[in-house]
Formats: structure tokens, C-alpha cells, sequence
């Protein structure tokens, strides 16, 4: 059961990070050509392949309860953070991941920026694809250590994440647009509510507390992390409406 | 100094976010937790509730300011 989630959670937060880094090196590679965009891309994918391998044997000396009190920690502090925005977005009080208004925001960007060519290389074109590439790809790199480390599986978690960058990469190939089609703001729900679900569970283990009915309870935290969030969706939604409502003025009146 | 600084605020950034509160708070709840587990009183409860509670005081004040 903890595989299905620890992939899932892998694959959804990456595809997500990918789709936006996808963005903005097409915007780049488009205007600015396809070589030093490209090696950006290659650079930053060997810098994060490198913080994984690195620090992924490194979590692997600590003691197992320390390990899921601070990974607890921290996946409860990324979950919150993932399901408070994509809460915002769904009840309409932050506008909607839009990565063609961001894909035509960074052409036009990239358009505009002078050229330097030093050693054959345009330099703004491979720190952008890099930036882009690597800071999306950061967070991905902490999830799939922690997942990993804490279910003794990194190769699992990983797998999860290179099936991702291997199906949006295609598709960018492919398709050679950003891809708009793509539910972030759902698939950024459902690592939110993983990432809480996980982060309570093990933080709360490494914290010394014994569940009751053991893992199967995190089926229980899970239904209850995703009610209260589908909850609160519900709630702010109205909220959001009845304050639209309220700042719109009344039409018709004169008739 | 300013590369310090700037390495500093992108840890800040990365790890607590737009709402320090919500770090703050999780840190809390967990030492609230491990306290009452190492008093032998069940505490299995805490955090569920202590996260969902950090959620909605987190969205409620980015909802009010408006």
C-alpha cells in the first residue's frame, strides 16, 4: 500500500515540477535557441542526479525515528504549503496556474534580454533552462529522498520521478507547446494531501506516538485529510462568491 | 555577505514558505506530541487535528486580508 502512495506522490509532484520547467525551457530554447537551453537542462538534471545521490545514502545513517520525525516535519510543512495553494486556486481566490500566459510572459522575456555568446554559449538561454530546471526539480529531489529514505525504498521514489520527467519530457517533444491541458491545480491537490497524509503519519511516529491498528490508519488520516480539504474548498468557495456577489452592483434595478 | 544572505532566504523560501506560522506551528504540535507520547498518554490524535487546524488558520488569514 505504502509503494502505490510512495510512487504515486513521487510521480504527481514531478510531473507537476515538470510541466513548469518544460515551460520555461521551451520559451527559452524557442527564442533563444535549442543548444544552450539543452545544456542547461542536461547540467541541472546531473546537479539534482548528484544532491540525490549524495545525500540519499547520508539519510540513510540516521536512526529510523529521528529520520521520520524530521521528514515528518518537513512533509507536513511542504503538504500544507502545496494544499493551501492549490485550495486558494480551486475556491477561486488565486488565479489558476496558467503556463500559456507564463510560457508568452517568458518569451517574450527571453526576447528582449541582450545576447552574450562566450565560449559558444548564450548564457542567459542555459542559466534560465538551468534555474528553471533545477529549483522545480529541488523540491522533487527532497520528496523523493525523504519518501524514499523513510520507506527504505529511494530507488522506488525514484522511479516514480523518472517515469514523470520521461512521459512530460516526451510529451514536450511532441507536442512542442506548453502543456496546458495538464490538471496541475488537481494533481497539486493530491501530492498536497499525500504529502500532509505521510507527513503527519511518520512525524507523528518519530514523535513516539504508536497508531492504532498500526499502517492501516493511514488510510483513516488520508479520508480525513481529504474531507477537511474538500471542506474547506467548499466553504472558501462560497465565501469567494458571496464577497463577488457583494462588490458586484445590482443590474437592472431601473427596469 | 549578500551571497550568504541570498543562500539563507532561499532555504527560508524553500522550506517555510509564504507562511512562517504554519512551520512554526508543526514544529510546536510535534513537540506537544512527542511530550505527550513520552508521558505514556495517547497523542495518536494531535497531529491530525493540529495540521488541519494550521491549514485553516493559514487560509483564513490570506482570505481576510483579502
Amino acid at each position: 500500500m505504502s509503494a502505490v502512495f510512495l510512487v504515486l506522490a513521487a510521480f504527481l509532484a514531478s510531473a507537476v515540477e515538470m510541466v513548469e520547467a518544460l515551460t520555461i525551457v521551451l520559451a527559452v530554447g524557442v527564442t533563444r535557441g535549442w543548444r544552450s537551453a539543452l545544456v542547461g537542462v542536461a547540467t541541472a538534471t546531473v546537479a539534482l542526479a548528484v544532491v540525490v545521490a549524495v545525500l540519499g545514502p547520508a539519510l540513510t545513517l540516521i536512526p529510523i525515528d529521528v529520520l521520520r520525525l524530521v521528514v515528518g516535519a518537513l512533509l507536513l510543512i511542504f503538504g500544507l504549503q502545496w494544499l493551501r495553494k492549490a485550495i486558494l486556486r480551486a475556491s477561486g481566490y488565486k488565479a489558476l496556474h496558467d503556463e500559456d500566459a507564463i510560457y508568452r510572459r517568458e518569451l517574450e522575456d527571453a526576447r528582449q534580454a541582450g545576447t552574450v555568446l562566450r565560449a559558444g554559449m548564450d548564457w542567459y538561454a542555459f542559466t534560465l533552462s538551468f534555474k528553471g530546471v533545477f529549483l522545480e526539480g529541488l523540491e522533487v529531489a527532497f520528496i523523493v529522498l525523504t519518501f524514499g529514505s523513510t520507506q527504505g525504498s529511494i530507488p522506488l521514489a525514484a522511479a516514480g520521478a523518472a517515469a514523470a520527467l520521461i512521459i512530460v519530457g516526451l510529451v514536450g517533444v511532441l507536442v512542442h507547446a506548453p502543456l496546458s491541458r495538464v490538471p496541475e491545480n488537481t494533481m497539486k491537490f493530491a501530492v498536497g494531501v499525500m504529502l500532509t497524509t505521510f507527513g503527519i503519519f511518520w512525524g507523528a511516529e518519530g514523535a513516539g506516538v504508536t497508531w492504532p491498528g498500526g499502517e492501516v490508519l493511514i488510510l483513516g488520516v488520508l479520508a480525513f485529510v481529504l474531507l477537511v480539504s474538500f471542506g474547506l474548498v467548499t466553504m472558501l468557495r462560497q465565501q469567494h462568491e458571496r464577497a463577488l456577489a457583494a462588490a458586484t452592483p445590482a443590474r437592472g434595478t431601473g427596469d | 555577505m549578500r551571497y550568504i544572505t541570498g543562500f539563507v532566504q532561499f532555504w527560508y523560501d524553500f522550506i517555510v514558505g509564504d507562511d512562517w506560522t504554519v512551520a512554526a506551528g508543526v514544529v510546536i504540535a510535534l513537540a506537544v506530541t512527542a511530550a505527550l507520547a513520552h508521558a505514556a498518554i495517547p497523542a495518536w490524535w494531535l497531529m491530525p487535528l493540529a495540521a488541519l487546524a494550521l491549514l485553516a488558520l493559514s487560509l483564513w488569514r490570506t482570505t481576510s486580508r483579502g
